[in-house]
């Protein structure tokens, strides 16, 4: 992947749109390089939404409180709307895109009454552990939060594979959620630390018996 | 009974139960679609030149700089666009009600910071903001009339000329005969007054929308994040001149509304205007700044209220005097009166009282105006007289609880002093089983225990129903000049035996994909997956009035359930003609039409469906083509009543003055839960919510009517350190007026939250002897009562 698709706030092939110098970057999203020429005053969210196109990342206030638009730099969470994209180069950086595994949906039909019938599931439906554990416990409703919890999660469960649930408030803390009251978020997280955990215990305890 | 041959012929398989969202893959995984995703070829970007003054005339709007911007692509006064405004009415006499009118664009006279002026349209969002910079407004300012206080006062300055004494809105709704004999005759009259904070409602997502012209379809497509995507419409057509056919409005995924996306705002309209005229696709996304300051705010009100009661806690009478700061414009359609009506209508609440007066007013300030705001007064009302209720327990030494036992409502259903029929709730019981969670939880020993150590713990009550399923008549009753209530919806299934719905409400984080989707389904005994909702497209969906006042399930789930059982009498008649049978011989069953008494005699669905599409030849002569139903819906009584008791225990801490949440509970009837999971992220919101007007957040302007908060540095958003965990525990009194049995469940949350934990603060505080009425309760109010002796001595 070189050449990102042309920057929908740029007419292509257009003059500088505002007479500032443009800039040649490459940035390094979800494992793919893009080289992007933009103004140099473009804030790395809106590099990666409007230029890259990867819309899951959201804006909710610009100056770095609401948080969603926290994106993975180097496995670390951050504001992507308090770094310009060039200060990103040379990182790795990874979206909410990122989280779902590759391939074909991995939960079943929805349940229903209908008897034998098998209603054919929505493409791309397969979910990360931590995106199941939102939807098991209703951690998001209108969604615009989401992706930047997930991705403070990600990170967070990275760095502190094993927390407790204060520990686990204290980083949901970092952003804001207007709907749910952050219960099912502390929640959501929590089980899939624990899940998690569970698994690295059973492989560790496999190893052992080989 | 009815009910009762429904829920079996439904089979009782989806509704009730917590399915997992079908809105949720796709926001998980970054595949929503907001309307600051949506990018058309050519697009531009425009944004608002505002006002910076609160009050003034404008004496010249000069934009030449602005379209030497680099990047700038053009730049617009009212004047250049022509629209016309945007009036609201009541049918009301002008002793009520004054009709004001907002303009699209500022056109003589702006009248609060960050109105909008002119709009500037750049080849990236960028440039706009330099274009903006670039402006030069002259202003003759006038003096701002910055409260509801001074608003009112002697020789204020005039917001808009003809509203006399800055009052938009005065109504006296009721006045019980003799009622001042009966406060002059009894026991114990006790009062408060309270005031309570302007708040923005905040949805994370701000508001934005994306316009433009379709020359194939010969019509303007405007994607919004709106609550009420046909009341857009016509607001837009009106405004620009167009046939209202001309107009399509699109909703995409919304990220929260709360109240704030049920007006029409102006901007949306001035980029259409400017798409219209470039013929070129606009997109506006609003900064946080604007949001914050000159989007739609709400909830400031002042409250000054007593109540009569006998020797026995019996409460006699009710009088109130309610003053809602509007700010400068009364929004579309609901008006001016959204607040003060709403609080007039309703503030006797759940309990009997015989002898009411009450006299509601709408002030005009310079302040962005209001919109309705999840819960629409009723947070503020309900603390009043829940703040009335604990007043006259302590002036009687009754325990908080037992006053409120003696005055229920228990006799359902049940004709108010304010004329209002409430249909069957657990009042009494939703009490009796919150008080009982907090005494088995050991939370009044704890209280003893604290304040033998001189620690302030308190408990705190909220009592409270909420009006849901608003019909015609009932808005009707509030005098709008356009009623909303109906709902529409058409159910379709298609030759593959899959089936479409729409409704007219607009989900925006309610959940509707899957909780009409479940109505649905168990109406036609399908699998969730074979039922797809489609909402917010005004070209595809007939009509409808939108999400708010807690309608969609009652409301709009009604019309969807008649639509798939109309459809479902279409399946019957073509099984019927198919075996040659009356009609009466069959059943719906599982994704199929069986015959009654012999259940493995069935044709399925998508059989059906290709009979109806693909050989309709072999139908009888005269049988109505396709596999499409609609349903209208409306509610012809006062509406439903959803009710709840939430319970609070919280801790100051007297060092900080902090108001510390230890236990929530919250025990709530909506009816029939079509999705329990989905209502209790409801109402957990909701409470959220009202935590955090009850201490938090608050917008206030200084003397020159500069708003303070302009970011989330200044207007506090609680996190997951200040909200407590919410235990929440269900009734479910079913609903006779709607077909599932659900009343409302959007905005519960948000009204008991302020009240109960204003009252668990006031039971802390009560060995000090402060009262507090008022909200937000900051850290300085409650320093300021538990430490009285020292703010004494600082002033001395």
């Amino acid at each position: 992947m070189t050449t990102p698709p042309p920057s929908a706030d740029a007419a292509p092939g257009a003059a500088p749109p505002t007479g500032c110098e443009l800039q040649l970057m490459v940035l390094d999203v979800n494992g793919e390089q893009h080289e992007v020429i933009t103004e140099p005053r473009r804030t790395l969210v809106d590099v990666l939404r409007h230029d890259l196109r990867l819309t899951g990342t959201h804006v909710g206030c610009e100056h770095g409180i609401c948080g969603a638009c926290t994106v993975l730099l180097d496995g670390r969470p951050v504001r992507s709307c308090l770094m310009f994209a060039a200060q990103a180069e040379g990182a790795a950086l990874r979206t909410v895109e990122s989280l779902a595994p590759d391939g074909a949906p991995t939960e079943g039909p929805e349940e229903g009454p209908e008897a034998g019938a098998q209603a054919p599931p929505a493409p791309g439906d397969r979910l990360s552990d931590l995106q199941q554990a939102f939807r098991a416990h209703h951690a998001l409703q209108c969604g615009f939060c989401t992706p930047g919890f997930l991705m403070l999660a990600e990170g967070f469960l990275a760095e502190r594979p094993d927390p407790d649930e204060a520990e686990i408030r204290e980083v949901v803390a970092a952003n804001l959620c207007r709907c749910t009251g952050y219960q099912p978020l502390v929640a959501a997280i929590a089980q899939c630390a624990a899940a998690r955990r569970a698994a690295r215990e059973n492989r560790s305890a496999q190893r052992k018996e080989l | 009974m009815r009910r009762a041959e429904q829920g079996a012929q439904d089979g009782g398989k989806l509704v009730g139960r917590s399915v997992p969202r079908r809105e949720d893959p796709r926001l998980l995984t970054g595949r929503g679609r907001f309307v600051d995703d949506v990018a058309l070829p050519g697009m531009l970007h425009a944004q608002f030149v505002r006002s910076t003054v609160a009050h003034g005339e404008l004496t010249g709007v000069d934009l030449s700089a602005v379209r030497a911007v680099p990047g700038v692509v053009a730049a617009f006064t009212a004047d250049d666009l022509g629209m016309a405004d945007i009036t609201a009415l009541l049918d009301r006499p002008r002793t009520e009600f004054v009709p004001t009118a907002m303009p699209v664009l500022a056109r003589d006279r702006v009248r609060f910071v960050g109105e909008p002026v002119a709009i500037v349209v750049a080849r990236t969002a960028y440039a706009a903001e330099d274009g903006v910079e670039a402006a030069r407004v002259g202003y003759t300012v006038r003096p701002p009339v910055t409260g509801e206080d001074a608003a009112l006062a002697d020789g204020a300055p005039l917001v808009h000329d003809e509203a006399v004494r800055n009052t938009l809105v005065d109504v006296e709704l009721f006045a019980t005969d003799g009622i001042d004999g009966i406060f002059a005759a009894a026991d114990h009259v006790v009062r408060v007054e309270s005031r309570t904070g302007r708040q923005n409602a905040l949805p994370l997502e701000t508001r934005g929308a994306v316009a433009a012209w379709d020359d194939r379809e010969e019509q303007l497509v405007l994607h919004t994040c709106t609550q009420i995507p046909h009341q857009v419409r016509t607001v837009a057509a009106r405004c620009l001149g167009l046939a209202e056919r001309a107009v399509r409005v699109v909703v995409p995924d919304m990220g929260g509304g709360f109240g704030l996306k049920c007006v029409v705002g102006r901007e949306e309209i001035a980029a259409a205007a400017a798409a219209l005229r470039l013929r070129r696709p606009v997109k506006w996304i609003e900064d946080r700044k604007d949001a914050l300051t000159a989007s739609f705010l709400a909830r400031e009100q002042h409250y000054t209220a007593r109540a009569a009661f006998d020797a026995d806690g019996r409460i006699l009478a009710l009088d109130a005097d309610v003053v809602c700061d509007m700010g400068a414009y009364s929004c579309y359609p609901f008006t001016a009166g959204i607040e003060p009506l709403m609080a007039a209508a309703e503030m006797p609440s759940v309990y009997t009282v015989p002898a009411y007066r009450v006299r509601g007013r709408a002030v005009t300030t310079n302040k962005a105006p209001s919109a309705p705001y999840r819960g629409v007064s009723r947070p503020q009302y309900v603390m009043v007289v829940e703040r009335l209720f604990e007043r006259a327990a302590r002036e009687l030494d009754l325990d908080p609880v037992e006053i409120r036992r003696r005055n229920l409502i228990t006799d359902f259903p049940y004709t108010g002093v304010n004329g209002l029929t409430y249909d069957p709730g657990s009042y009494r019981e939703s009490l009796d089983l919150c008080e009982r969670t907090l005494r088995a939880e050991g939370w009044y020993e704890r209280q003893r225990t604290a304040r033998a150590e001189g620690r302030h713990l308190g408990i705190g009550y909220a009592c409270f129903s909420e009006r849901t399923g608003y019909g015609t008549a009932a808005f009707a009753q509030r005098k709008m000049a356009v009623v909303p209530g109906f709902d529409l919806s058409e159910v379709r299934m298609d030759p593959g035996g899959t089936v479409t719905v729409t409704t007219g409400t607009m989900s925006h984080g309610q959940s509707h994909e899957t909780t009409m989707a479940q109505i649905v389904a168990d109406r036609l005994g399908l699998d969730l997956a074979r039922v797809k909702l489609h909402q917010g497209d005004t070209d595809r969906i007939a009509y409808g009035w939108g999400t708010f006042a807690s309608r969609s399930i009652a409301v709009g789930g009604s019309a969807v359930r008649l639509a798939a059982g109309r459809l479902g009498d279409k399946l019957r008649a073509l099984a019927a003609a198919r075996w040659d049978v009356p009609v009466e011989e069959t059943a719906l069953g599982r994704g199929a039409v069986v015959r009654r008494g012999d259940p493995a005699t069935a044709i399925g669905y998508p059989e059906l469906a290709e009979l109806a599409y693909l050989r309709a030849d072999l139908l009888p002569k005269g049988t109505e083509p396709g596999l499409t139903a609609t349903a209208g819906f409306d509610v012809f009584t006062d509406g439903t009543f959803s009710n709840a008791t939430h319970g609070a225990v919280v801790e100051l801490h007297g060092d900080t003055g902090r108001v510390e949440i230890l236990r929530y509970v919250c025990v709530e009837d909506c009816g029939v839960a079509i999705n329990p999971q989905v209502v209790e992220g409801q109402c957990r919101g909701g409470i959220a919510q009202g935590i955090a007007g009850a201490l938090f957040e608050q917008v206030t302007y200084d003397a020159l009517g500069e708003p303070s908060a302009t970011s989330f540095m200044d207007y506090k958003v609680p996190t997951a350190h200040e909200i407590p965990d919410v235990a929440i525990h269900h009734l479910e009194t079913p609903c006779a007026l709607t077909e599932t049995g659900a009343k409302g469940a959007g905005e519960g949350g948000t009204i008991g939250a302020p009240a109960a934990v204003l009252n668990a603060v006031n039971d802390a505080l009560r060995p000090t002897g402060a009262e507090l009425d008022s909200t937000p309760v900051t850290p300085e109010t409650v320093h300021r009562a538990l430490h009285p002796r020292h703010y004494e001595e600082s002033t001395r």
